[in-house]
């Protein structure tokens, strides 16, 4: 398996005023393709921050990110806006869904920035929500949504675009614990079936043990890396068949 | 072309989430236009009177008049001390070239006689040519010619007020009426010219033979007396040159010597007129530019609301930001908002200041004019104050720090 992602030396520096406050202090990881790694750290630790650069959302102050050989250290941000949408899915721990639009839209707004014509969009968008369990309430509104509901148009949103990685940001922050496991058994069989590199933020070890590998972070470093032999299986991490 | 599509159909929809607050913005662009629309039209209808009452007293149109007098030490006005003669006439006719008609004429005021019914106006004696000069056709009946000036004809062409008056419904055509108590024939009837520009009838006035006028009417201190000579220059170009060569004409002819005053005057009446179009001009440019005020701060009025709208969906912006949106994307959705907003301000601006326009010409009687150009021009400026002021905001939008947009709360 070739490596999705490297990350070498990475450092990463905020200036509060007179105040530098190192977010990250040399970190190195590889990622393989078809990866299921979950995050850990306090709140300070460093990992949003790490999610971030990422998903080219932030630059690093020195070091090294490469996504699938790709630097963003020297690209635009249009250049970056473009990576994002063809490589990367987001799936936040507040769902970011766009209000008084239906789940349908939400799902296609990746492809109305890459510029897909109108009934491919809904075709791939239909075909991503239905992946997500959600075959019938494409026309709904995020607010007629249960919050499980509304993180699974946020994954469906965030596959549309067959992107290499899936970037998770405590996905499951706001939801209770059957529906965390929920959305887990979603993620494993889309990381087992559909072979989708998932990283994973959580503060959650439980979460965290549904994952095929655990990353620990503490003040800007990885202090643990170790393999998830025997990873939970989420009840419905079947998947429908 | 996809992605401008969509980015109208977001803007569309995010106008219509917002209902009250996106149609009073509008009501800023409406006003602003309408005012535009209607200031416009008043100040085009002023001059289009303006140009209207200029061609009404003939193009190209000098006045020769009897000039000041001093007689013992008294100076008297124009026209106080005839003058000018028939021949002075002849001779402009005849000498410079750039003179297309002459019209001499002698007049006054005199009582007019028709069956029981009596009226007093204006009879002046001139030549047939006087009715080119000022451009003056018949409504009916035909006009006097030459010969009925060269035999002091007992003819005459009467104004619409003298035939409304005198006449009643009856044809005036052929009809005797007394002038002065000397019958006359009435010709014709001259077709309808309004009010001058000074408010006066044009309408109210007899033409009668030169000749006639001054042997059977009026009388002449001396022979061949006459108190204007009206000349029509060729072109508008001449004006000037005619004008000089008039004077010179007449100096010579009068026996002026070098240090003597003039003893007529010529009066260049386009050029007075035309200092009445420039201030007519004015008046329009005027309005105009304080209608445009109205529609820059209903410009404003967008920026404003577009910087809120900006604020307010900061984490949508952000999230669209994270999915792929490029600075463009975001500058293009909110400058079609904005562009929208101001758009359709302007289309329901034309329609108000249209309908507007309409009732205050009815209520006012003032001249309105609407032109095709005046209407596309408040459109598209209506337009450009909306890119104008939605620009800022939306380019605000487009540098947002996704990180800090989805953070927004």
């Amino acid at each position: 398996m070739d490596s999705l992602i490297q990350v070498h030396d990475l450092v990463k520096v905020y200036s509060l005023g007179e105040v530098e406050v190192q977010a990250l202090r040399s970190v190195s990881l590889s990622v393989k393709r078809g990866e299921f790694v979950a995050i850990m750290g306090a709140s300070g630790s460093g990992k949003s921050t790490f999610m971030n650069i990422l998903g080219f959302l932030d630059r690093p102050t020195s070091g090294q990110y490469l996504l699938e050989g790709i630097d963003g250290q020297n690209l635009s941000m249009d250049e970056l806006a473009e990576i994002r949408n063809r490589k990367i899915g987001f799936v936040f721990q507040g769902f970011n869904l766009l209000s008084r639009t239906s789940a349908l839209e939400n799902v296609e707004l990746p492809l109305v920035y890459a510029g897909a014509p109108t009934h491919k969009r809904k075709e791939t968008a239909q075909k991503a929500l239905s992946e997500v369990g959600l075959k019938g309430r494409e026309h709904h509104h995020p607010s007629q949504l249960s919050g499980g509901e509304q993180q699974r148009v946020a994954i469906a949103r965030a596959l549309v675009n067959q992107p290499s990685i899936l970037l998770a940001d405590e996905p499951t922050g706001n939801l209770d614990s059957k529906t965390s496991e929920e959305i887990m058994g979603i993620f494993q069989r889309l990381n087992r079936e559909l072979g989708i590199t998932i990283i994973m933020i959580t503060h959650e070890p439980d979460i965290a043990s549904f994952a095929k590998r655990n990353i620990l972070f503490k003040d800007g470093r990885i202090v643990d890396d170790h393999p998830n032999s025997a990873p939970t299986a989420a009840a419905g991490a079947g998947g429908r068949k | 072309m996809t992605r401008l599509l969509a980015s109208l159909r977001i803007a569309l929809r995010a106008l219509m989430v917002n209902k009250m607050r996106s149609a009073l913005t509008m009501l800023g662009i409406i006003i602003g236009v309408s005012a535009v629309i209607a200031m416009i039209a008043v100040g085009s209808g002023a001059k289009k009177r303006i140009a209207e009452q200029i061609a009404s007293m003939g193009s190209n149109l000098l006045i020769v008049m009897s000039g000041s007098s001093t007689s013992g030490g008294l100076r008297f006005g124009m026209g106080t001390v005839p003058t000018l003669t028939v021949d002075d006439a002849k001779a402009i006719q005849v000498e410079i070239p750039g003179v297309k008609y002459v019209a001499p004429n002698l007049g006054g005021v005199a009582q007019v006689v028709f069956g029981n019914q009596n009226w007093s106006t204006i009879v002046n004696g001139t030549t047939p040519e006087v009715l080119d000069i000022r451009e003056w056709p018949l409504a009916s009946g035909r006009s006097f010619t030459q010969q009925d000036v060269d035999g002091a004809g007992k003819v005459c062409l009467v104004g619409k007020t003298v035939a409304e008056n005198l006449f009643g419904g009856i044809d005036p055509a052929g009809q005797i009426i007394r002038i002065k108590n000397v019958p006359f024939t009435v010709l014709g009837v001259l077709s309808s010219k309004g009010q001058s520009t000074w408010g006066q009838d044009q309408d109210d006035i007899i033409f009668v033979p030169l000749t006639t006028a001054q042997k059977r009417l009026f009388g002449m201190q001396f022979p061949g007396m006459v108190k204007q000579i009206a000349v029509q220059a060729r072109e508008p170009e001449l004006m000037k040159d005619v004008e000089g060569q008039i004077n010179d004409l007449l100096r010579q002819r009068h026996h002026i010597q070098a240090a003597q005053e003039n003893d007529f005057t010529v009066r260049n009446l386009t050029e007075v007129m035309s200092s009445a179009e420039q201030s007519a001009n004015v008046m329009s440019l005027l309005l105009g530019a304080i209608a445009s005020i109205s529609l820059i701060v209903g410009g404003i009025g967008i920026m404003n609301i577009m910087l809120v709208s900006v604020t307010e969906r900061t984490r949508e912006i952000g999230i669209r930001i994270a999915v792929g949106a490029k600075g463009n994307d975001i500058l293009l959705q909110f400058l079609i908002e904005s562009l929208v907003l101001s758009l359709i301000g302007g289309i329901m601006g034309i329609g108000v200041g249209v309908v507007g326009t309409v009732v205050l010409a009815a209520f006012t009687q003032w001249p309105t004019l609407f032109s095709m150009q005046a209407i596309l021009l408040a459109f598209i400026f209506s337009g450009s104050v909306g890119v104008f002021f939605g620009f800022y905001p939306a380019r605000k939008a487009s540098m947002l720090n996704p990180i800090e947009a989805l953070r927004y709360e």
